[in-house]
């Protein structure tokens, strides 16, 4: 089967023509030595048993699929939420195509980030050559306002030291003295991508309150009233931070998003390219010193800011992912005991309007199983959410999650009629989760968009909720916070369990039993 | 936090580094202050003498064993000894593998994000001979050690050293705020021993702090694990490292901007001093049999 030009032929179907199933039988009978299929197949069978996962849970020196990414993902997340910022890695090439590609493929949008590309002489010989180069051409060639930088295992490993190497650069001429460079030390192989998002924002604040690397004299708090918002590492920051803002503006509170990648994340096609589109100006990153307050909607994002916050004299405020009436009435309600100002009515009715689509819905969701993973905050948020459904969070499994997430989980678990058949799993990967939904089946699996290969092994449906997710597009333009962001996830969920439902109701005259359309 | 003094011992291998800098600590712990030694190195052997131990368990080893330092708390890796000094080992791996430097940042970084910094006068760094990649700068970057201290002695290998040194905190202090503090010689008995080592502290623009003689009372303390200070109070030797201690207290934001020199200038100053011979151009590479020819 040859491809011809007048009418290709996509991979799918072209591998499926017989020349190239009969090529590739020949490759695994000769080349790949291939067990016998009997064999494959009862091993196949033997880790779905419960023998298996007792293994599988005792597996100490391997890790299967985690679900988490790296430290600097997490950085040039959060540095692009500034304006006109660049963030700038230091280290080797390949990493940074990795964060590049990764949120890219999530969000459809272009990620400008930069590599001071580190290659062998300077893995011997330091990389400050890298640094005053590459801070050079970055800032000639594309003309940032700032450049954030963060770096790899390599220039982790061999110790270079950023605030000295940034320093030197800057003598030699690379950006003027008195240009933004904060700065993060980011080893990817400590932590994941939540850590690298709270080093690189703690680094930014540091550098725009503490002066500047010793460079401008540090800021004096003069309180303002003002409200900070820190979003967290979120796949849904671009329909979450416009709902966030949105609420704000409802409440008429003074605010500042630190760390705004909505716009960045979601720019327009309308014939102008914007490298650096939206962001949180760099005159709000050095005033929000003054705020009263400081909210992170992510506590394991946080976990270095807002003590660092907290040392400048706000008040802070931590939540996990508030996802639900329960998590969104305490987020409103605290915004309106630290700022005083009532919760409008427009609020309070779409409180009453996702509790209305809840109790619509409830006989569907009420009792059904699901198992979870993702980062330790959206694993929070959705459990909490689904025990205010009446569904059951099953397994509760986070790679990223430590052991203050699990007491936290245990606790939530422990405040619902419908926790107390769930289980928290941190440090698990998905190999773990496998065998779970094997051992202990549940209705539903929510999770990335890695999760498919768990539904295809174990045939638990996945509803696509968590980062990165790539074969479903635009989700992210979507709040999944606030009332309007529950009755999204509500939908979502709801979505998956009438699919299920119609795949076992299709067959005529067999499974129809009642004459109606839903089932 | 103002008021902790961080100081960094940092020289050749085998100079007597760790002797030095746990004697001195001992006798500024008399002084009633309150010190953490941070050993980086991964023999582990910077706080022996304080524990009476044969190698303290380091935190690298015990993050190791329960999976990840986040694992660790500062109860753990901590442990007390003579004069309520605190001491921490980072540890490392094993020689010919893995990588030391990247230990000793994991385990300031660990300590400092663990509070082991509270309550403390002086934070000391013991770091191993040379600094031989970025992970041994680290007790030296910004807003670390203030001071550095090299301890050297009279030999050729030492003063080396202590100038190589010198250039890495050149490095560092160009950009941040750490210091050379001086030289520390300690006795070797070579010829004229302390003439080259104030020289030496002269040509880097520093001073010699002391000149610590060689007693035999260190050798008999250290076999029983014990400073000087704990095994003989009153022996010559513990007032030695009285002074010492004394001198590097009121050194406190004395320290200098190194000016190393070059290969070529330390050959000199040893030509100078008559430790070196001239060798004429003509005889280098020859060998022995070549110059009897000659000479003859």
């Amino acid at each position: 089967m040859t491809q011809n030009a007048e009418h290709v032929l996509d991979h799918l179907e072209l591998f499926k023509g017989q020349e190239y199933q009969q090529m590739l039988a020949n490759k695994r009978a000769l080349f790949e030595c291939p067990h016998d299929p009997a064999e494959v197949e009862r091993i196949r069978e033997w880790s779905k048993t419960p023998e298996y996962r007792e293994k599988n849970f005792a597996r100490e020196a391997l890790t299967v699929n985690p679900a988490k990414a790296c430290q600097p993902l997490g950085a040039v997340f959060v540095s692009a939420g500034f304006e006109g910022t660049l963030p700038f890695v230091h280290g080797s090439q390949g990493c940074v195509a990795y964060y590049r590609s990764h949120l890219s493929r999530h969000f459809k949008e272009p990620s400008s980030c930069v590599s001071s590309s580190m290659t062998e002489d300077a893995a011997v010989f330091g990389g400050l050559n890298n640094m005053i180069d590459g801070l050079a051409n970055s800032y000639n060639m594309y003309k940032p306002k700032m450049i954030a930088v963060s770096t790899t295992c390599m220039a982790e490993v061999i110790g270079d030291d950023l605030n000295a190497f940034i320093k030197t650069a800057k003598e030699k001429g690379s950006v003027p003295a008195e240009f933004d460079v904060p700065f993060a030390h980011t080893p990817a192989f400590v932590g994941s991508h939540v850590n690298g998002y709270d080093h690189a924002l703690k680094g930014i604040l540091e550098h725009f309150w503490d002066g500047k690397a010793g460079s401008a004299p540090k800021l004096e708090r003069k309180q303002n009233g003002k409200i900070n918002v820190i979003g967290g590492f979120d796949g849904y920051t671009v329909g979450n931070l416009r709902e966030i803002k949105r609420i704000l503006e409802l409440m008429e509170i003074e605010y500042t998003i630190l760390g705004d990648n909505s716009d960045v994340f979601d720019t327009p096609t309308d014939g102008e390219f914007r490298m650096y589109g939206g962001g949180t100006s760099l005159h709000d990153a050095a005033n929000a010193v003054h705020a009263k307050a400081t909210i992170s909607m992510q506590q394991y994002c946080t976990e270095k800011t807002l003590p660092f916050v907290e040392d400048h004299g706000h008040k802070i405020l931590a939540f996990n992912y508030p996802l639900g009436v329960g998590a969104t009435d305490d987020f409103l309600m605290a915004l309106s005991r630290i700022t005083g100002k009532p919760i409008p009515k427009a609020l309070e009715q779409e409180r009453g309007r996702l509790v209305d689509a809840i109790a619509d819905s409830s006989s569907h969701i009420h009792g059904k199983k699901f198992a979870i993973y993702g980062d330790p905050d959206l694993c929070y948020g959705l459990a909490a959410f689904l025990l205010e459904l009446g569904a059951e969070p099953t397994h509760v499994l986070s790679t990223n999650g430590g052991k203050a997430w699990e007491e936290k989980m245990r606790t939530l678990f422990a405040s619902s009629p419908f926790g107390q058949n769930c289980h928290v799993y941190p440090g698990k990967d998905l190999w773990h989760m496998r065998s779970l939904l094997f051992t202990e089946p549940v209705d539903f699996l929510i999770g990335n968009t890695y999760g498919k290969y768990l539904e295809r092994d174990t045939g638990t449906p996945l509803i696509r909720i968590g980062f990165p997710i790539f074969d479903r597009h635009h989700h992210h333009r979507y709040p999944v916070w606030g009332y309007q962001g529950g009755i999204n996830v509500l939908v979502k969920i709801l979505d998956k369990i009438f699919d299920e439902i119609d795949k076992h109701t299709n067959i005529a005259g067999k499974t129809d039993y009642s004459f109606d359309i839903v089932r | 936090m103002s008021s902790l003094r961080q100081i960094a011992f940092y020289g050749k291998g085998g100079i007597g580094k760790s002797t030095t800098s746990q004697n001195t600590l001992a006798a500024l712990a008399e002084m009633d202050h309150k010190i953490l030694i941070v050993g980086c190195d991964p023999k582990a052997d910077s706080t022996r003498l304080i524990l009476h131990a044969k190698a303290q368990d380091t935190i690298l080893s015990l993050a190791a064993n329960a999976g990840s330092v986040e694992d660790l708390e500062i109860e753990d890796v901590m442990k007390v000894g003579y004069k309520d000094i605190r001491c921490v080992e980072s540890g490392g791996p094993e020689p010919g593998v893995g990588c030391a430097g990247r230990g000793v940042i994991t385990s300031i970084n660990f300590l400092e994000e663990n509070g082991a910094y509270e309550d403390i006068d002086y934070v000391s760094y013991d770091v191993l001979g040379d600094v031989v990649c970025g992970g041994f700068a680290m007790p030296i970057r910004e807003n670390k050690a203030q001071e550095i201290y090299i301890v050297m002695s009279g030999e050729m290998m030492a003063m080396y050293a202590a100038n190589n040194i010198s250039k890495g905190i050149l490095k560092y202090a160009s950009s941040g705020g750490v210091r050379l503090g001086g030289l520390i010689c300690n006795e070797r008995q070579t010829d004229k021993e302390l003439e080259l080592a104030e020289a030496l502290a002269k040509k880097l623009g520093t001073q010699l702090i002391y000149f610590v003689p060689r007693d035999n009372i260190v050798q008999h303390a250290e076999l029983r694990r014990m400073t000087v200070l704990e095994y003989a109070p009153d022996s010559k030797q513990a007032d030695h490292y009285r002074n010492l201690a004394a001198r590097i207290h009121n050194n406190g934001g004395k320290g200098i901007i190194p000016t190393p020199i070059s290969m070529d200038e330390l050959e000199d100053m040893l030509m100078e001093h008559g430790i070196m011979k001239a060798v004429d151009e003509d005889q280098v590479g020859k060998t022995a049999a070549e110059l009897a020819v000659q000479s003859a």
